[in-house]
């Protein structure tokens, strides 16, 4: 029962208000299309979904940082968001108008292709060098047993093959300017290690066993919500890993969170206050939705985030972003 | 009924229910002891605790130990080997005790 997991409760326990602070970053989910289909994965992406942001929208989406300095930063993701038609454009568009532009890459995209279409992706490392893109990957553990529970099998040997083209671009290196760098979430219903630790084993094994190297080791949480909170009912686990982040809940990873320094754009151009609420279809502004096309930076900012019972997910431990832990 | 419930290890805290000044010096030594880095890392401590729980066949402590070592960062490969250290003592405990055997067999005349 939802009302078990009162987030805003607990807020209010620990006298924490959390209003937006910034809008620094445009987090834009470009699909629902992936090669892929993992069991964690809180879009429910597949080959099989059909969701793409059009043209138009990724216009408007580039005029809104045209317009708006205080959004630094573009942040793709998906799905994989390279499989929409306009992302190269997209990137080169948003690279122009000065933005930092960050790609959730998945690596095997790279050497799987488009699902549907067919379409190789092997021009993609080149192309993220030569446009600057920040490129964060998951990958799930430094073992292909882990990593082929939850991603799939053969995911890990692709992603190893990817990176050791990432790195041949110059990503990971150290002065190079190309960054990349490392998602870790749990294979299952537990919390992450800790960032630092888990850095340090994710660089040591991954250099001494394939010779690969990237810059930071992000870790998260994963979301109870869709296709994880489908694996945890089937698995009678719904509620204890529920208690389990809520008795990790921690006020200074609250203070962190991200929605209050982003902001999520769906497919269609709905405005959301994260990629979690987005999935969950809660739309900042209710019947009278929020998009790209009447946005409006002031009003934004002075609106109420939306909160439920997964925001847990990014409270427990040391917190969890799309930037990792936060606390 | 069974007599071992997981959600039992949740009521743990509650043994101070009864001279709880001594409860809280060995809740205070068990953080101490296994909650943090030390001259050890809470990883290979969590592995230590792990083996043992197998050991000496705690349920408590299997579950509490296997979730420490994965939130710990180890891996199925790494908790195995602890397990096998702990299966491969056992085993040394009892056919050591061969040499008492023979011990008695000499004494014997067998």
């Amino acid at each position: 029962m939802a009302s078990d997991y009162d987030f805003q409760a607990v807020l209010d326990k620990y006298h924490l208000d959390l209003q937006p602070l910034s809008i620094e970053t445009l987090q834009v989910n470009v699909t629902k299309l992936c090669n892929q289909a993992c069991h964690h994965c809180h879009v429910d992406a597949s080959p099989r979904r059909t969701e793409q942001m059009d043209k138009a929208t990724v216009e408007k989406c580039l005029e809104i940082l045209e317009q708006n300095p205080a959004i630094q930063k573009l942040d793709l993701t998906g799905g994989a968001p390279e499989l929409n038609p306009y992302f190269d454009y997209f990137v080169k568009e948003a690279r122009k108008r000065g933005k930092y532009v960050m790609v959730r890459h998945n690596l095997t995209v790279t050497l799987d292709g488009n699902p549907q279409t067919g379409e190789s992706k092997e021009y993609l490392p080149e192309f993220f060098a030569e446009n600057q893109v920040e490129v964060i990957s998951s990958l799930p553990y430094f073992q292909e047993y882990f990593t082929d529970k939850q991603r799939g099998k053969g995911v890990f040997q692709k992603s190893l093959e990817s990176i050791g083209r990432l790195n041949r671009m110059g990503y990971g290196v150290e002065g190079s300017g190309l960054i990349l760098n490392l998602v870790y979430n749990p294979v299952g219903a537990f919390l992450p290690a800790p960032q630092a630790d888990l850095e340090r084993q994710f660089k040591q094994e991954l250099k001494a066993k394939y010779g690969l190297v990237f810059n930071r080791l992000y870790t998260l949480t994963n979301m109870p919500i869709h296709r994880f909170k489908t694996q945890l009912q089937q698995l009678h686990g719904y509620g204890d890993y529920m208690e389990k982040l809520v008795n990790a809940f921690n006020p200074a990873a609250a203070q962190g969170v991200m929605c209050r320094s982003l902001l999520s754009v769906g497919w269609d151009g709905r405005l959301y206050d994260c990629d979690f609420n987005q999935m969950l279809e809660m739309g900042i502004g209710g019947r009278g939705p929020w998009t790209v096309f009447n946005f409006n930076f002031q009003k934004l900012m002075a609106r109420r985030i939306l909160f439920a019972s997964h925001c847990f997910g990014c409270t427990a431990g040391a917190g969890s972003s799309c930037g990792g832990a936060t606390a | 009924m069974n007599y071992y419930e997981s959600k039992d290890l949740g009521k743990f805290a509650g043994i101070g229910k009864f001279k709880p000044e001594l409860a809280e010096k060995f809740f205070d030594y068990y953080a101490a002891a296994t909650g943090k880095d030390g001259a050890l890392t809470k990883r290979e401590k969590a592995l230590i605790g792990l083996a043992l729980a197998h050991a000496k066949q705690c349920p408590y402590c299997i579950d509490q130990y296997t979730t420490q070592c994965l939130e710990n960062g180890s891996n199925p490969d790494e908790m195995t080997e602890a397990l096998h250290v702990a299966g491969a003592l056992e085993a040394g405990m009892t056919l050591v005790h061969g040499v008492q055997m023979h011990n008695v067999m000499e004494r014997t005349g067998a």
